[in-house]
């Protein structure tokens, strides 16, 4: 099939307001009248808010409200209703929104803001999933059982820190195990971190004479907000509009909704003008939500020849001091905990568990990158009890079509993908022949480490999306969708979809960047990398109808029937002979006779699509359809250790994954890429630091670190295209895959070249060390 | 955003500067001279410190100074760390103003708001504690030059309306050999784990650190040990890490044990180097 | 002896036009641009100077807006990316697809535009050395190489 804009490097539709600063991120836009809200956090982890001084700042210039906690009635949460949007009574987390002041200037309610002292009585902190489990721990939430749910799959255990927990059974594990000749077992753990959205969180609310609240955000879920602004504000949902512009980053970060509520009660605090909200950088680490924490077990069973045959995973996944999206991110690690690998005999148990950090959010990879580095560390020390190379051991038990999940979906070429040509693809790309442990010389350790990755939607069952094509009287055409922008190029990757589809030029094709959920069509969210699958299918039944329309209405300007007709290049033609057309220009907004009489109307696509066939997982045994496909991939990391100090540096990282069809491979690479450097990050640098309090100590960029220019390795990226089709031109989704398995990778090469077990990131320097140092210890 | 209000001010002298100070500080003000800023704006913006008033000194053309003059380097307390590092007069100090912050941060910091500065490590003191580094320093009485070491203990130790206007450097140091190095935990931006300034004199090693302790320093009798050539060059370290001025800390950047194994590495390369004559500078 | 002692008006050159508004002394050159001149280019990310989101040239130089008054470019040459007109650099950005969610990419441009006019014949060390002091959370960095060599004549 020969295609004309898929497959290209197409220039994102968004690039020259980009690089000339006129693209407009939300804190951009001022409105006249515009107040601003200011929050004051909570600098105590667990504790009991004994009083909250409010004078000084009232009495301040420009101050027109402070609210607390007794504001505002509602628990809010998308999964299980447990968090106030202000600290109620006590605080869960250092950096709790405690109080918020509202004043004319963002100088005036900072400088209220200042005066605020509030007191806490201490409360003893839960520190780790681990030791939230205990039955002596203290209890995050007491009311824990008294929580609404809001979605049927969410089993808290009252009384425990347990906010969620889910089961895999599949198979018969007992007789996994007596098939066993090699057992290895091993505990890993990953820290909670921040997504560092370049662009920090901020919302603006507005409630108008009518009571419409017209919401202003930086969201990759205007919908979701707006259904939440509805419910808990009791106001009809047509009365509630959610604007977003572009968006300065999301990761998963900006899926929840936090901030919004704090504009809207900001908002009817002062009789409805607007207010603005945006969090400092020092806010935005502390106080919204990050990625969670997990502390895991793994227990593999295999045969001598390398083949799996039993698996156990415990997952205890730290989601802070509330549950957001905890719980689905702790039942999608669990219906991957696998890996992509053949294995009949599973058992998991996964539990979301508070603690008082920081809560999580959905962060890139939905869970998956801790849990895969779990898995695939594991799967490097079965290679090394088999004496097995790490690769041949992942490609003798690469999952393939026919195999079953853990969640027992039987799998296609279509659902799956191909691993093994992944792998077969990333051999030669980091030339693993050469040896993947390598002495250099002069205390240099060159080495090698592997993993591989899958990953599916994770979405709830319904999730959609919706397209509309209008054109313009020169024939161009107009997509209009209500999916984010918020980085990886989505909008200009569905334009080409539609530019396929209509046979257009794609610099014909004009995007609308902002979403208006009045005007914009109904969309889930802009995440769980399926905006291009998701919303790509709804602008193929869009621009389908369109077609139609088109081809209709062309059969009666050339006095045809619609079967002659064919369509290209903005014309409707007689296939016989092309010389006869009529031009989308002429009969987009009706034909007209030349004697003036006009027939036809204005053409509208109208496209949208629901993810079919998906079911939810089974409380005891996990089984169910999570996800339209998967995408799988395989990653690999090159480091040169330097033996003398522990320095490292990373050489090259790269990715193979099956995609099904690449749209922009540009765009695409770039998502990958992207998605690689944080996720090198997170295996190096990347951590929350908490004193002995629970007090987050690293909440500015001078202590958090990410990686900076010149700190990458370089990068490598392919692509297997196995077709998905349901997928827009066989597509798969593909952009947080990146992330998923490259700490794994990077540590299992870490831990070749430094002789010792790495089970833990970030790896810096000193963990080798001290790692060693303990190896050595133990020795003695 | 500085969620308080105080006064801006832009001397074109010392005594103007001086005055003023004199001033502010009278009426309540509690003023501070600003050069580069960046460490004020941000502990302002954390309510860390406040002020009545700010006094912008880095525009005074004593304090933009950067030349030879007879037998000294001499260098404005308001010449940028960039200004330092492009124009190279003294490779050290170049090479130590180009690890401070980041580089566009240094074209702001200046050597003046490094050496006076709260954030512990001030980096640029260390060429400076090597070379026997004298210090102009102006009020509103006068105008004194003094050696660095009897104003500079563990920190600047200057009175209150006290300007650093000037650094002078004997020129004698400025092509002494010399190494370099800063190790972070693990980026290249971020505070020094140790950064650690050496230089040949004499054929004596000259040693001062920042990040080792919680404070920088230059310790006489580290270095006697270290030059002490009747011993290994092992047994030299061994006897410089036992004469550190405090203990080594446990903080952020790395353990007490890490940074310990880290600075006897890294002794031991830079009296190597720097005694064979086989320079490297990382 | 220029003295600014509460909100008033400052007059300060940007972009080759002197531009007249309110300003509190404490007030940053970044809060300047942005709430005062509308020049929203640059961006706020940490207000610490630890992004470079906010950078824009003074003198040439690249500057942190975030950690300058604005009281302090009086007598200065700020040149912010709303100054720039199609230079080669934003093109080398379209081209290399050195962006993703665009929020970094005027603090980046900046930093590259000044280095470009300062240091043409920069070395991959000094293009580090510069770069570093902003940070993507988008992209790999690689791309963002590939477009900054692309227009060094030295490269």
């Amino acid at each position: 099939m020969e295609f004309q804009s898929i497959g290209n490097d197409v220039i994102r539709k968004d690039a020259w307001e980009k690089v000339t600063g006129r693209a407009l991120y939300n804190a951009d836009i001022s409105s006249p009248g515009l107040l601003h809200g200011v929050l004051v956090t909570s600098t105590c982890a667990h504790g009991n808010i004994k009083s909250i001084h409010l004078q000084g700042a009232r009495m301040m210039a420009g101050v027109k409200a402070i609210l607390t906690g007794d504001s505002y009635p509602d628990l809010t949460g998308s999964v299980l209703e447990d968090r106030p949007p202000l600290a109620k009574g006590k605080v869960r987390y250092y950096g709790e929104p405690v109080a918020l002041v509202i004043a004319r200037s963002e100088f005036e309610a900072c400088a209220a803001a200042a005066r605020i002292k509030i007191e806490y009585e201490k409360l003893p902190t839960v520190n780790s999933p681990r030791e939230a489990i205990k039955s002596e721990s203290p209890l995050v939430h007491d009311q824990l059982g008294s929580y609404k749910k809001v979605i049927p799959e969410v089993y808290p255990v009252q009384n425990t820190n347990i906010c969620h927990q889910i089961k895999i059974r599949k198979g018969d594990i007992n007789k996994g195990w007596n098939e066993a000749e090699v057992i290895v077992e091993g505990s890993f753990s990953l820290p909670s971190s921040d997504h560092i959205a370049m662009e920090p969180h901020n919302a603006k609310a507005e409630i108008l004479p009518d009571g419409q609240i017209i919401v202003d955000t930086s969201s990759q879920s205007p919908f979701a907000v707006r259904k939440l602004i509805s419910q808990h504000f009791k106001v009809d949902l047509g009365k509630v509009v959610v604007r977003v512009p572009l968006v300065g980053g999301g990761y998963g970060g900006k899926a929840s909704t936090n901030l919004e509520y704090l504009a809207v009660m900001a908002s009817k605090a002062v009789g409805g003008q607007p207010v603005l909200i945006k969090n400092s950088r020092e806010q935005d680490i502390a106080s919204a939500p990050g990625k969670l924490a997990l502390e895991a077990t793994v227990k593999l069973g295999a045969r001598k020849d390398g083949k799996l045959v039993a698996g156990e995973y415990t997952f205890l996944v730290g989601t802070g001091a509330y549950a957001d999206t905890g719980p689905r991110m702790t039942s999608a690690m669990a219906m991957s905990c696998t890996g992509p690998y053949r294995l009949e005999n599973v058992w998991c148990d996964a539990y979301c568990i508070y603690t008082n950090h920081t809560f999580a959010t959905s962060f890139r990879g939905f869970g998956h990158s801790s849990m895969t580095f779990a898995v695939e560390r594991m799967m490097d020390k079965l290679a090394a009890a088999l004496h097995m190379n790490p690769l041949e051991l992942r490609r003798i038990n690469a999952i393939q079509s026919g195999d079953t999940t853990p969640t027992q979906v039987r799998l296609t070429p279509s659902i799956l993908g191909y691993l093994p040509g992944c792998i077969e693809k990333i051999q030669k790309l980091i030339n693993w022949e050469e040896g993947n442990r390598i002495d250099m010389g002069n205390n240099r350790i060159k080495a090698k480490g592997i993993a591989c990755f899958w990953k599916t939607s994770s979405s709830p069952t319904d999730a959609f999306a919706a397209a509309i094509v209008s054109f313009n009287s020169d024939g161009s055409a107009n997509l209009q969708v209500g999916a984010v922008e918020i980085g990886p190029s989505t909008r200009t990757t569905l334009a080409q979809i539609l530019a396929e589809r209509l046979r257009m030029d794609i610099d014909r094709i004009y995007v609308q960047m902002e979403v208006d959920t009045r005007t914009s069509p109904h969309d889930w969210k802009t995440v769980a990398s399926m905006s291009t699958f998701l919303v790509g299918r709804a602008v193929l039944t869009a621009a389908n109808d369109a077609i139609g329309q088109l081809i209709n209405l062309g059969a009666m300007a050339l006095k045809c029937s619609p079967e002659d007709l064919d369509f290209q290049h903005e014309r409707v033609y007689l296939k016989e002979n092309p010389e006869f057309y009529v031009e989308y220009k002429d009969i987009v907004h009706g034909f007209k006779y030349p004697n003036g009489n006009t027939v036809g109307r204005q053409i509208i696509g109208r496209g949208s699509y629901i993810m079919p066939h998906l079911t939810a997982m089974d409380q005891e045994t996990g089984k169910g359809q999570p996800g339209p496909f998967l995408t799988p991939g395989v990653q690999a990391v090159e480091v040169e250790l330097n033996t003398a100090d522990y320095t490292y540096r990373i050489i090259k990282a790269a990715t193979v994954l099956d995609a099904g069809k690449v749209i922009n491979p540009k765009s695409a690479k770039g998502l990958v890429m992207g998605a690689m450097g944080m996720g090198l990050g997170l295996g190096s640098r990347e951590a929350f630091l908490w004193s002995a309090d629970q007090e987050l100590q690293n909440t500015s960029l001078r202590t958090y670190k990410v990686i900076r220019i010149g700190e990458q390795p370089e990068y490598l990226v392919d692509w297997v295209e196995t077709p998905n089709v349901n997928g827009p031109y066989g597509s798969r989704g593909l952009a947080e895959h990146g992330i998923i398995g490259i700490h794994a990778a990077l540590v299992n090469a870490l831990s070749l070249a430094a002789g010792v077990e790495l089970d833990q990131v970030p790896v810096t320097p000193e963990l080798i060390w001290k790692k060693l140092r303990e190896a050595q210890n133990d020795s003695l | 955003m500085i969620p308080f209000d105080f006064e801006y001010y832009r001397p074109q002298s010392i005594t103007n500067a001086a005055d003023i100070f004199q001033t502010l500080e009278e009426s309540g003000k509690n003023p501070v001279f600003y050069a580069g800023g960046t460490e004020i704006i941000s502990m302002a913006r954390m309510s860390s410190i406040t002020t009545g008033a700010v006094i912008d000194v880095k525009e005074i053309p004593e304090l933009k100074a950067m030349e030879f003059n007879g037998d000294d380097l001499v260098i404005g307390a308001g010449v940028t760390l960039t200004q330092i590092h492009e124009a190279n007069l003294f490779p050290l100090l170049a090479q130590a103003c180009a690890r401070v912050a980041d580089h566009t941060i240094q074209n702001k910091i200046t050597l003046g708001g490094n050496l006076c500065g709260t954030i512990i490590y001030r980096e640029a003191v260390l060429p400076l504690l090597l070379t026997n580094a004298y210090l102009v320093i102006a009020s509103v009485k006068n105008a004194r030059r003094v050696p660095i070491n009897e104003v500079f203990s563990k920190r600047m130790q200057l009175n209150r309306g006290e300007l650093l206007v000037q650094v002078h450097i004997p020129r004698n140091y400025v092509s002494c050999p010399y190494v370099h190095v800063k190790r972070t935990k693990e980026d290249k931006i971020h505070y020094p784990l140790l950064t650690v300034c050496a230089l040949l004199t004499d054929n004596q090693v000259r040693a001062a650190f920042s990040g080792l302790v919680n404070f920088p320093f230059r310790s006489v009798e580290m270095e006697e040990a270290l030059n002490d050539i009747n011993l290994t060059l092992e047994q030299r370290v061994e006897q410089a890490l036992n004469k550190l001025p405090a203990a080594v800390p446990d903080n952020l950047e790395g353990s007490a044990g890490y940074r310990t194994f880290i600075l006897k590495h890294l002794l031991t390369s830079i009296v190597n180097e720097l005694e064979t004559g086989n320079v490297t500078n990382s | 002896m220029l003295q600014i002692l509460n909100e008033s008006l400052i007059e300060l050159h940007i972009n080759g036009e002197i531009r007249k508004a309110l300003a509190r002394p404490s007030d940053t050159l970044l809060f300047f641009l942005r709430e005062r001149l509308g020049l929203t280019g640059a961006k706020p990310g940490c207000e610490n100077g630890d992004c470079g989101a906010c950078t824009v040239l003074v003198d040439g130089w690249p500057v942190k807006s975030c950690l300058m008054l604005a009281a302090e470019a009086i007598g200065h040459e700020v040149t912010t990316i709303e100054g720039l007109d199609k230079v080669p650099i934003q093109q080398a950005f379209v081209d290399k697809f050195a962006f993703q969610c665009g929020y970094c990419t005027p603090g980046f441009i900046m930093n590259c535009q000044g280095l470009i006019n300062i240091h043409p014949d920069a070395s991959d060390e000094v293009i580090h050395e510069w770069l570093q002091s902003n940070i993507c959370r988008c992209t790999s960095y690689q791309e963002i190489m590939e477009a900054i060599r692309s227009v060094l004549p030295s490269q």
